[in-house]
């Protein structure tokens, strides 16, 4: 187990190193910088003003060596500059980051809260009427686009309260900001939650169809608690990698549903730097999410020897 | 191998096939809600196909007199801020979201198999190196990754099929090296190689044909993410450009505003664009029962 762990996380840094790399170079393979962009719009170029620019950011300096100053900074918390706004990347990324995490918080629950039951309503009512809702339901969950559903969640507020849950100003309490933040948690959730349904549907099936299932019924356990007791506490454990991966992988429904209600979260962030090729600022935040995905991803793993304790790693 | 009389399997599991309607008919009953993903897909394949006979008007005609005009007999479903039409459109529409979702499946699918079934076959220092690409490319959600593509390569149609193509290619790679892990051990594998058969050309006509049946699932599956993440992309401005009549695009050209002053705008292309995916959701769950059986429920 521990020759496994080791080498896992062995595995996790050399994924964390291979990523960043992929980040640097991806984003240096557009033609022109931020100098080139400055000053293309402002219409004339003076090439010694522009050498300046390139210098103080230090464009100037050979690819290998930009890299080597990104990940000192890294270790040592230094993110650089933000081009757009000249703040440090640090300050601009600091306040954005609570508001994801309630956010994405929110919608987990959302998922947990509905796709678990659903799922299991669906397995245990299996081909009846319902199990048909539930699974269109579900597919349906994996089909809309969310910032559709998000939009028509704004239009559904608007005709019904002739109000938009958007965020404008900052929300006085903690208990309006979650109010506020809820309906967009919804819109992000309700696709993760189809999927853990579909999951935990799948799961729950399987595992009723296990022999210790039948001898369950056999010896005249109530049908109650051969499908909470017995099957739900076995079905539930593949769900479990699937919410925790989902919690790391919300970030691509958060970008989008950010973007719709218009909330100041680091997703809605990534957007505009995107389009704005603040590069201090991109490089950092998608190496955060890629730290978070392959972080989640290890404790997943070991979450699941805990769990299920049939599984030992061995080499 | 022996050969599998598949009308007389179809016939002892109850059904009654005659010819390629038969079987049609057969799919139907016994799949109904992939027959009813099918039909969508046929659908949005055919007003793709079509799209210069069915659209009523020219989808990049503007007209200033008929900006944001509200569903009527001539604008069937409404005019954008620019006055286009709607529906003609959105029938458009499918034609590029179908090209992307295409192409873009098809090339992941095509890098994606090649690594896969080299890294499982070839093993060693080749596995090792595709393997740690493998788990870095997957470090990253489906749209974040899609997102820095999009925003490295610019936006234009080819650049989102690529955008969209990338992370597709560690799912494919997984699927097929796993099967070919299992199938390089195989006698008839053996028996070719006692053969005299090269190496290459086990690996393409006899570890490859085998694992085509998970890879088909995969594909339409992927059809549908593709639709959804191209629909993404083009709303958040790092897909398709304008003029293209993306489904994605109309809907974010000030959306939130015209949400209150021009519903229909905002409406119809997410129904154009969720009754696509779940088409294909619908067709790949069928194809998956079909084909995996596994994975039945």
């Amino acid at each position: 187990m521990s020759t496994y762990l080791v080498r896992r996380f062995f595995l996790m840094i050399l994924t964390l190193i291979g990523m960043s790399i992929v980040i640097f170079v991806m984003l240096r393979l557009v033609p022109g910088n931020i100098a080139d962009i400055l000053f293309d719009s402002a219409g004339f170029v003076d090439p010694a003003a522009k050498a300046r620019l390139e210098a103080e950011l230090g464009l100037d300096l050979p690819i290998p060596v930009q890299y080597g100053h990104w990940m000192g900074g890294l270790l040592t918390g230094d993110l650089g500059i933000s081009y757009v706004s000249e703040m440090p990347a640090a300050e601009e990324l600091a306040p954005r980051i609570p508001i994801t995490a309630k956010l994405a918080g929110l919608a987990l629950l959302f998922t947990v809260a509905f796709g678990l039951p659903l799922g299991v309503i669906s397995a245990v009512r299996q081909n009846t009427t319902l199990d048909y809702i539930l699974r269109i339901i579900s597919l349906s969950g994996l089909s809309l686009p969310s910032f559709w559903l998000a939009l028509l969640i704004l239009m559904a507020f608007v005709r019904y309260f002739d109000w938009m849950p958007i965020y404008t100003e900052e929300p006085a309490t903690l208990w309006d900001e979650l109010l506020l933040l809820s309906v967009p948690a919804a819109a992000v959730g309700f696709r993760s939650s189809a999927l853990v349904m579909r999951l935990t549907r799948s799961s729950m099936l399987e595992v009723m169809r296990q022999d210790y299932i039948r001898t369950a019924r056999s010896k005249g356990a109530s049908e109650n608690a051969i499908n909470y007791h017995h099957a739900l506490k076995n079905a539930v454990l593949p769900v479990v990698t699937i919410i925790g991966i989902e919690a790391a992988f919300l970030i691509g429904g958060l970008i989008i549903t950010e973007t719709v209600f218009n909330i100041p979260g680091v997703a809605h962030f990534l957007v505009e730097a995107i389009l704005k090729r603040d590069y201090p600022i991109v490089q950092n935040l998608v190496m955060l999410i890629a730290v978070i995905v392959v972080v989640v991803n290890f404790a997943v793993d070991l979450l699941y020897a805990v769990l299920d304790p049939r599984i030992k790693y061995a080499d | 191998m022996a050969d599998i009389d598949h009308k007389a399997e179809l016939a002892k599991a109850g059904a009654f096939v005659e010819g390629w309607w038969g079987s049609v008919f057969f799919f139907i009953r016994r799949y109904p809600l992939g027959a009813a993903g099918a039909g969508i897909m046929i659908v949005f394949v055919l007003s793709a196909v079509f799209a210069n006979f069915i659209a009523p008007m020219d989808p990049l005609q503007t007209n200033a007199a008929a900006s944001l005009e509200s569903p009527d007999s001539t604008y069937i479903l409404g005019a954008d801020k620019m006055g286009r039409d709607s529906f003609s459109r959105i029938i458009y529409g499918a034609r590029v979201s179908l090209i992307v979702a295409v192409s873009s499946t098809l090339l992941g699918g095509i890098i994606g198999v090649f690594l896969g079934l080299m890294s499982g076959y070839l093993l060693g220092w080749f596995d090792l190196i595709t393997q740690r690409l493998i788990d870095i490319m997957q470090a990253l959600p489906l749209l974040v990754m899609a997102l820095v593509m999009a925003a490295s390569l610019g936006p234009s149609i080819e650049n989102t099929i690529i955008a969209i193509s990338i992370p597709l290619v560690p799912h494919a790679a997984r699927v097929v090296r796993s099967s070919t892990l299992s199938l390089r051990e195989m006698p008839f594998i053996e028996a070719a190689r006692a053969g005299g058969m090269s190496e290459l050309r086990i690996a393409i006509r006899h570890i490859l044909p085998n694992t085509l049946a998970p890879l088909i699932v995969l594909f339409t599956a992927q059809l549908g993410s593709a639709i959804l993440v191209e629909a993404s992309l083009s709303f958040l401005g790092l897909g398709v450009p304008e003029p293209h009549p993306s489904w994605g695009r109309m809907l974010s050209e000030s959306a939130a505003e015209y949400v209150r002053s021009a519903p229909w705008l905002v409406i119809f292309p997410g129904i154009a664009i969720s009754f696509a995916v779940f088409g294909t959701n619908l067709l790949g769950d069928a194809l998956r029962d079909m084909l995996d059986p596994r994975q039945r429920s």
